[in-house]
């Protein structure tokens, strides 16, 4: 592995050719990876012929190249959305400045945390994953799985490509620490408890992919504002991959949706005894699933107040999403916020300064997002003409971080005793039998075209191609 | 020679059932064509160019959604933000009713009704043949149009390269499109229609724009469904007053894998003839050189494949300069037992300005014998202004070798054997 030709092998953006110290680093920590992929990654995926997009430039015409990819030969690549020499900072304490293309000393070690923060989060995602491959519900989910996966992967890459070449020393140990924490391992967990969770069967993985990579998309928004040129760069490329895994899962539990309707229909029946009979997940443990994913997804935006978001933001480091198309003065120092707290048996709204609760702005601007997408599955069922709607739970509801952490709130944002919660918690979160139930369902169905009982077949298949296309060939 | 007026468009839309708003169309889009609100993400008509670099990042496939509609009755976008679902194609007989008032035909119905032998002006259109030549091939027409059955036909772009020097003021392209299995027979000499995306300044469609098919019957390459176009990117208009022409740059700026709305075929007279011994004049300047590639390849491939003898070729071809004059280089390699070629260049530096007319008089005695053979057809084909200047030299040269022009005027036009298309 001394001699990597990383022009060929890892299509790239960022002259790694001319960047002999960034080289060495590399070539150093890249046998790790695989091998961390091949221990880590997609359990027993090795040697399959996978239908992947893959990036070879950053512009519309190269991202997204179509073929069947050998799955460990998948070409990691570092992509930088082109440079504007004319950028300037437009938020906080340095606003109207050049951005900086090195890192500030006064910032390296709040930088450094961010870069390994959400690089943390991108190997984890694919350990939490890795045995749903032995359960896919087609070649299609597969396939998806396996694209969902690779990009993690290559945003790990990002991510390390940052501190290795920003950071020097410091920098490659965070790297090689990345592949040493793992999801859920007691002794050395990754960072953030929701990717600590396990994802055990593909209804999880659809609402992980919907709810939890949704934050991924507003966590990167937020540093594609960054006054870090590289850094801003970097997340913006992955901001266009960070699409498709919403869209598996947006897709993903809108397809297990209409096949419940469908037969709901079919057997004229809302009865979850008899859906669960017929082999179909019903729809009241569907929204159990969702209340757990929200609100452990809400958590990763951290506490309600935080004077570390404050700093963030004020000087430059993280900016908020979509901070350009804001119309404040970007310095926020007179402003407030609501954010809630426990009063007695009562959550109230308390105005705080903005800057220590921009966690919450960024959670609102999120609930925001994903309320839209809960109100197109509930079209679904609208659709098949079902009285039922889906509805994402109170904030407050199911928390561990923060002032909300304290008490315990139903899902309509009602302050309840530790005795109702105990005693209504298997209506709200997905009880172990819900688990043991939906894990039933899991098996795999590698027929072209043929798709597992609980799910639809998705409207259209990837880059046009047919449903009963062999997205994996197994070989 | 842009003329036809279609009320028909394909209008880009974006399936609300499908599409997650991750916001990477409006993020890749480059004219900002894309906007959204908390509901749907919609495509602006009036400013998507169709550059379809929306497409393949689109993770859900939900951007690749078209509908044939009248210009005028457009999805406004206040009415695609409204939608849960998007509306269903309108029906053959929904859209043949909206297709009455239709395209105006192409140039040469104009052409027709000039009184022949109307020698006070010389304008071309007085001595134009409006029937082609008793050999030309029979040309299919619109076969693709508001009036047929299919109101246009989708092209991709298989090539587009710059065939001017690089550094003048303009540049001309050859670009080529593929129809794959779709019929789309045409011959030298006729035309296509091109629908450019988007919409004018009062936010209405573009008229279809027309281009001569610079490629013969067989293709760009023989044998397959393919054709070539010349077009040169129009920055000024004929007062030499700056516009940018819509379709031209579209055409231009065009890229491998786009997709193309195309009419047509287009012209039922400006046609070569397919006899062996019938010989032809070419005149024309820039891009009026494209049925003249078109015939002049036509006659190469029958050549080469020993199908032909005895016709002669002869062109007059002028431009500004050498550099600006499309396909100088293959020109040069033609043999010259083939192709008799006569350029003109009217801005080459120390140098009187030259013009085809000039060329026409310095060879008048070998084109007045052309002219005398009742097998040579004539076709002209370029900016209106060269009309008058290449009339009165073919006056001269007739009248020169001892031949009466009336006489010899009337028969090419009655027999099909005058075609000109200027523009």
């Amino acid at each position: 592995m001394a001699n990597i030709d990383y022009s060929e092998k890892i299509p790239n953006n960022v002259r790694l050719n001319e960047d002999r110290t960034l080289q060495r680093a590399l070539e150093q920590w890249q046998p790790n990876y695989l091998n961390w992929w091949s221990d880590m990654g997609p359990d027993g995926s090795q040697g399959f012929d996978v239908y992947l997009r893959t990036a070879v430039s950053v512009d519309p015409q190269g991202w997204a190249q179509f073929g069947h990819v050998k799955m460990p030969e998948y070409r990691w690549g570092i992509f930088l959305n082109p440079a504007d020499p004319a950028r300037k900072i437009h938020f906080g304490d340095h606003m109207g400045e050049n951005v900086w293309q090195d890192v500030p000393g006064e910032y390296r070690a709040n930088l450094r945390r961010i870069i390994v923060t959400q690089g943390d989060t991108e190997p984890a995602s694919v350990e939490q994953q890795r045995h749903l491959g032995l359960t896919a519900p087609s070649l299609y989910d597969l396939r998806n799985l396996f694209q969902v996966n690779v990009e993690e992967g290559r945003h790990l890459w990002a991510m390390v490509y940052l501190l290795h070449k920003y950071f020097g020393r410091d920098g490659r140990e965070e790297g090689a620490a990345l592949l040493e924490r793992r999801s859920g391992q007691q002794d050395n967990p990754r960072i953030l408890q929701a990717f600590n969770e396990e994802t055990p069967d593909w209804l999880s993985f659809f609402m992980f992919t919907y709810f939890t990579d949704r934050d991924g998309k507003f966590q990167l928004c937020a540093l594609a504002e960054s006054s870090f040129d590289p850094l801003a760069r970097t997340t913006k490329f992955m901001l266009t991959e960070e699409a498709h895994h919403m869209f598996v899962g947006e897709s993903g539990v809108s397809r297990v949706i209409q096949r419940t309707c469908q037969i709901m229909n079919e057997l004229r029946t809302d009865d979850p005894a008899k859906l669960r009979a017929a082999g179909v997940i019903d729809l009241p443990t569907i929204q159990r699933y969702l209340n757990f994913h929200f609100s452990v997804t809400i958590d990763l935006f951290g506490a309600d107040q935080s004077s570390n978001a404050a700093t963030f933001y004020s000087t430059g480091l993280k900016g908020r999403f979509e901070e350009g198309k804001r119309t404040d003065d970007h310095m926020l120092k007179h402003d407030s916020y609501k954010v809630l707290q426990v009063r007695g048996d009562a959550l109230v709204e308390q105005e705080v300064p903005m800057l220590n609760a921009l966690n919450e702005v960024l959670r609102d601007d999120y609930i925001k997002d994903s309320v839209g997408g809960v109100e197109r599955w509930n079209k679904v069922i609208e659709k098949a003409g079902i009285a039922f709607r889906l509805k994402v739970p109170h904030k407050a509801f199911h928390r561990s971080i923060g002032t909300l952490a304290d008490v315990k709130v139903a899902p309509d944002g009602r302050v309840v005793s530790e005795a109702e919660w105990n005693a209504k918690v298997n209506d709200w979160l997905p009880s172990p039998a819900d688990r043991v139930f939906v894990a039933s369902l899991m098996g795999r169905v590698v027929e072209p075209g043929r798709f597992a009982n609980w799910i639809a077949p998705p409207v259209m298949g990837i880059n046009r191609q047919p449903a009963d296309f062999e997205y994996v060939r197994f070989n | 020679m842009d003329m036809a007026a279609t009320t028909l468009i394909r209008q880009h839309l974006i399936d609300p059932e499908i599409c997650i708003r991750c916001n990477t169309c409006e993020a890749t889009c480059p004219v900002g064509a894309i906007t959204h609100d908390s509901r749907n993400y919609v495509v602006d008509a009036s400013k998507c160019n169709m550059c379809m670099d929306c497409i393949s990042p689109c993770p859900t496939g939900s951007i690749d959604n078209w509908r044939t509609l009248q210009r005028h009755a457009a999805y406004s976008v206040t009415e695609q933000l409204a939608w849960d679902t998007l509306p269903a194609e309108l029906s053959a007989e929904q859209l043949a009713d909206a297709s009455a008032a239709q395209i105006p035909q192409p140039l040469e119905s104009d052409v027709a009704t000039a009184p022949a032998g109307d020698q006070s002006t010389l304008k071309g259109g007085s001595f134009g043949a409006t029937i082609p030549p008793w050999s030309a091939a029979h040309a299919y027409t619109n076969l693709y149009g508001p009036k047929a059955p299919e109101h246009s036909i989708i092209a991709t772009v298989v090539g587009n390269v710059r065939v001017t020097e690089v550094g003048t003021d303009y540049d001309t392209h050859h670009i080529v499109l593929d129809f794959g299995s779709m019929p789309f027979p045409v011959l030298e000499g006729q035309s296509i229609g091109i629908i450019p995306p988007g919409a004018d300044a009062q936010g209405r469609p573009h008229h279809a724009r027309q281009y001569s098919v610079a490629s013969p019957r067989n293709g760009e390459r023989p044998g397959y469904n393919n054709l070539s176009l010349t077009i040169k990117r129009v920055l000024e208009d004929h007062q030499g007053n700056a516009v940018r022409g819509v379709a031209s740059n579209y055409m231009c700026d065009l890229r491998i894998g786009d997709k193309v709305h195309v009419i047509g075929p287009f012209g039922a007279s400006f046609l070569m003839p397919n006899h062996p011994r019938s010989n032809i004049v070419m005149i024309c300047t820039g891009t009026g050189s494209a049925p003249m590639r078109a015939m002049t390849e036509w006659r190469r491939r029958l050549r080469q494949s020993g199908k032909f003898d005895g016709g002669k070729l002869m062109l007059f071809f002028g431009a500004r300069t050498k550099e600006e004059l499309p396909y100088f280089g293959p020109l040069q390699n033609l043999p010259k037992d083939f192709i008799d070629i006569n350029l003109a260049f009217s801005r080459t530096p120390g140098q009187p300005k030259r013009y085809v007319q000039h060329a026409m008089r310095e060879r008048g005695a070998d084109l007045a014998e052309l002219l005398a053979d009742p097998n040579t057809c004539i076709y002209v084909c370029g900016l209106k202004a060269m009309e008058e200047g290449v009339m009165l030299a073919l006056q001269d040269v007739v009248s020169e070798a001892g031949m009466a022009w009336e006489t010899l005027a009337a028969a090419l036009k009655r027999q099909g054997r005058l075609h000109l298309e200027t523009y």
